[in-house]
Parts: C-alpha cells; structure tokens; sequence
C-alpha cells in the first residue's frame, strides 16, 4: 500500500476515534460511539500490515501474540468487577506508557525500519520525539503502577513523603532534559537508556506523596499523559492515527484533571505537590470536645423516609468499599413502592475516578435519569424531606462554606444540611480524607446511622 | 521554500487538542468512566508502532532485539484494545433510561 494512501486510512481512523469521544456526550450514543473506535483500531491495525507489506513467518508471530494479548484483556473486561474500575484503568494506563517505552526503544534499535536514519546517525527532530515519548511513557508507566498499587490497597493510600521530595524531582527533571539534550549530540546508546530509567524513577517519586482521595486527579493526570506518550510516539513514526488520537487522549485527560481539581476547590499544582490530609491532621485533633450526636437504627431510618415525599441519596466512596449500591437500589425500588420521589446526587470527587458512582449506581440497574451531578440537583436539597448520605463525608460538609479557616473552605459542596432531615450511614464520627470534622455529624435535623453501608442499608429494606 | 511535513503533523496535532477541547467537555459527566477506559483502548492505537517494529526484518533473524521490543509491545497494546473497549461496552450496556 502506498504511503499516501495509508495516511489517508489512518486519517480516517482519526476521525472515528473523535466520534467515539463524541458519542459520549449521552448514554444513548455512546454505544455507538464504542463501536466507532473499534472501527477506527480495526482499520489502523489492518492498513499497519499492509503497508509494511511482510507476510513472512514474522506477521504469523504478531498474530499470535496479538491474540495472546487480546484472550487477556477480553478475559480481564468480562472478570473485573465494577468496583475495581479505578484500579483496572490504572492498570490499563501503565500499559500504553510501557508500549509506548517499548516502540521507542525498538525505533532507537533500529531506525533504518522506521525510516529514521540509521544507527548513530538518527535524525535530530525523530530524536528528540523517541526521547520525548519514551520519557512520558516511562513515567505514566511506574506512576500507574504506584497507582494501581495504592487503589488496590496493595500500597498504603496515605501519602507518602519526605524532605526535598519537589527539589529531588525537578532534578530529575532537568537531568531528563538535559539527557535529551546530550543524546541529540552524541546519539550514545547509554545515554537513552539512562533517560528510560530516570524517567521510571520520576514516575514513582511523582505519585507516592498523592494521598488516596487525590487519586482522581492523578488517574485523569496519567491518562493525559499515556496521550502526550502517544502522540510523542506518532510524531516518530510520522503517524497520522497516532498524532489525533495522543491529542485526543491528552486533552481528555487534563480536562478531567482539571474538572477534578475544580471539585475540590484546589489547584493542580496542590495536588501534585503533596497529600492534603498531612499537613491538617493539627487542626483536627485540637477540636476534640464532645458535641451531642443524634443517632439512629434503621427502623428509624426507615420510619423517616417512608413518610417522606422526597428523598434525595447522596453516595460516596464508602458505598463502593461497602458495595453497598445494589442494597441501596432495593431501598429505593421499596420507597418508591410507598410513592416517595427519589433521585440521586453525585458530587464530581465521589469516589476515585471521575464518573465512578455513576457507573456503580447503572450497574445496580439505577436509570441514568434518575442520578443528577452538583449543579442539577444543589437547589432541591431545600425541599427535600429526607437526604441519604451513603459512604459520602468531605462533599457534604457544610464547613467549606461557612469557615474560611477551613483546608476545603470554597469548596463546591452538596447542601445537604438543607433538607429537613439527613440520614448519614457511618461507621464512626472519625474525619474523612481532609482530616476534618464534618459539621454535618452535629446538626440537629442529622441522625447518625452508625453501621455498615450495605448492612444499614439492607436493615433499612427489611423495615420498610 | 518547501514546508517540512514536521509542521504539517504539527498542524494536525494542535488542531487536534482543540479538537479534543470541545468534544471532551460535551462528555456527560456520568460517562466520565467510559471515556477514560476508552481513552485507554484508542490511545493503544500505539500497537501501529509496535507491529512495524516487530515486522521489521532487514536480516534473516525475525528475533532481534528490536522486534522482540515490537512483540511485546504488541501484547500490551491488545491487553489493552480489547480489555479496553469491551469494558467499556460492558459499562455502556448498564446505563439505562427509566422503564415508562
């Protein structure tokens, strides 16, 4: 195939991964969408073979292996459990970093097949993008593993720090630099493997010190960079498919991040510096006196909501933990039964991807239009009876709009002090992630439900 | 003066973001799962790079250092393509609307 043609087709694959993004401006399209980009992947991979133009006993190993790779990731996509999705994605990202890293190395081994030149004479500009894209993919590689480690609870989520932590990276980042710099004139072997390595170590010290609630925006970060690995890679290879799509990807990312980081009322340069929770611990245990609590059981709970006409549910990261959403959609098929009107509030930070309540809450068969975000729904706390705060802390406390004192002060929160009465599940009055008490716990129209999110939750069902 | 494709890449690539820009923030917020996994499965459009390295083969030896980098990169890349886009139709199939 010619090498005009095959832009052309790896053009047309461009376009259909655009409209596989687009298709998910609603759930209606998006099934669609997916299959535009299968599309896309199928017609990138077929004109690959042909215009390489090798049916030798080489492209029957590719085959193998690409099968091998596929039974995998098909095997891992039927298995995992929608709880998991945070990790998985993690999971998914160290392995386009690390493909990225190994399609550099191959191009740097051996130029002359990608029409770069040839050893130790490679051209300058395909260089300095080999680096480039090496260099990324090496460290959205080590960073997603350590963020994989941390979602699977493999690794402590708590943040880990210590002295010059930011002098020690911005070296190693200059070291890159200069590297790409010193390999551009001397074409030295060493020196590019040596950037590999640097850039793995970077990785790591990158998202150690990022605490586990942060753990959105660094999975939206990585996902922007295996983009930019990507396109750093297209630009090598003087591929169209990959230049789009690494664009697409990186601009993805970083709107999520920066969505992400709007949640929760924080710069991104915050968040990457370091865990939030560490430095607040003081101010927490200083306030320790006791302050009257109303608790409840579920029989109350469930007294509450039945003569409620509103309820409003509230779902966080704890309901995940405690895979409590399928219990939580008994409850709500039951109250509906008795005629109370019941949708669903998802603050942006809930739980620790972007969207990830959403997808627990469809799998537990809640209609998506019943599940509202921050914006939709924040007015009608006002006149709803019952507000049911399940697994959910930092978002709903009332402090980050009353005291400027406060580490989430000017956070965007749900208002859920506003509804007559707050039911909050919870195992204890222990602080969430920012280290902070929730003025919520205190306030007279909250009963406390101290148990078990999905336990409470199906008590609540038996009594209803 | 003749233009070096670099900046016609360069061209596709910026416009590209921009492209990216709007149609990412069209995305609901609900579906803001999917997109990452199927961010993923596009971005594994990578395993182009991979298959040249791995059927690259100027001597006889199919197993040089530089296509046993392209094979492995092959079986990352389809971990993810596949793993990639059929969670994500997993995900997809479970949004329902409500039963009238």
């Amino acid at each position: 195939m010619s090498a005009n043609l095959s832009a052309l087709f790896y053009l047309i694959s461009g376009i259909l991964f655009i409209l596989a993004l687009r298709g998910l401006s609603s759930p209606e399209t998006s099934r669609q969408g997916n299959y535009f980009g299968i599309a896309g992947m199928v017609i990138a991979i077929l004109v690959t073979f042909l215009s390489v133009g090798n049916f030798g006993p080489a492209l029957i190993y590719v085959l193998i292996f690409l099968v091998i790779g596929g039974s995998i990731g098909a095997f891992i996509a039927f298995r995992i459990p929608m709880t998991a999705m945070p990790e998985l994605v993690a999971g998914f990202h160290s392995l386009v970093g690390l493909a990225a890293v190994f399609v550099a190395i191959s191009a740097f081994l051996k130029p002359d097949a990608f029409g770069l030149g040839i050893i130790g004479e490679i051209k300058l500009a395909s260089l300095i993008e080999m680096s480039l894209g090496a260099a990324i993919g090496a460290i959205t590689f080590s960073g997603s593993i350590i963020a994989f480690l941390k979602l699977r609870g493999i690794m402590s989520g708590s943040p880990i720090t210590f002295k010059g932590q930011h002098f020690i990276n911005l070296l190693l980042g200059i070291t890159i630099i200069f590297l790409i710099y010193y390999l551009c004139t001397s074409q030295l072997s060493s020196v590019f493997w040596s950037i590999i390595i640097i850039s793995f170590l970077v990785g790591v010290l990158l998202i150690i010190p990022i605490g586990g609630a942060d753990m959105p925006v660094v999975i939206s970060m990585l996902n922007s960079y295996s983009g930019w690995a990507a396109a750093g890679i297209g630009f090598t290879l003087e591929n169209t498919a990959l230049v789009i799509t690494g664009a697409l990807v990186g601009s993805s990312g970083a709107i999520l991040s920066y969505i992400m980081c709007k949640g929760m009322n924080r710069s991104f340069f915050n968040v990457i510096l370091g865990g939030w929770g560490a430095s607040e611990q003081s101010s927490s245990s200083q306030n320790k006196e006791q302050k009257p609590v109303k608790s409840g059981n579920a029989d109350d709970a469930a007294f509450l909501m039945k003569n409620a006409s509103s309820v409003i549910i509230v779902p966080g990261y704890g309901m995940a933990v405690a895979q409590a959403q399928h219990a939580l959609r008994e409850m709500v098929d039951a109250l509906k039964k008795n005629g109370v009107k019941v949708s669903y509030a998802i603050h942006p930070v809930a739980g620790r991807m972007p969207g990830h309540m959403n997808v627990l809450l469809a799998e537990a068969n809640v209609p998506y239009d019943e599940v509202f975000e921050l914006e939709e729904i924040n007015n009608d706390f006002a006149n709803c009876d019952v507000a049911y705060v399940i697994g959910a802390n930092d978002v709903t406390n009332p402090v980050a709009k009353s005291d400027p004192q406060s580490p989430i002060y000017g956070m965007p929160v749900l208002d859920v002090e506003k509804s007559k009465s707050v039911l909050f599940v919870k195992r204890s009055l222990s602080p969430g992630y920012a280290g902070i008490d929730n003025d919520l716990f205190y306030r007279d129209n909250t009963l406390m439900l101290f148990a078990d999110a999905k336990k409470m939750t199906e008590e609540i069902v038996k009594s209803l | 003066m003749e233009i070096d494709p670099f900046i016609f890449r360069l061209s596709i690539f910026i416009l590209s973001i921009f492209v990216g820009y709007y149609v990412v923030w069209s995305v609901t917020p609900s579906l803001h799962t999917p997109l990452m996994s199927v961010t993923n499965a596009i971005s594994s459009v990578i395993i182009v790079g991979a298959i040249i390295a791995a059927l690259a083969s100027s001597s006889d030896s199919i197993f040089e250092t530089s296509n046993l980098f392209g094979f492995l990169a092959i079986i990352l890349a389809a971990v993810n393509i596949f793993g990639g886009f059929l969670v994500t139709q997993r995900m997809l199939q479970m949004y329902k609307k409500k039963k009238k």
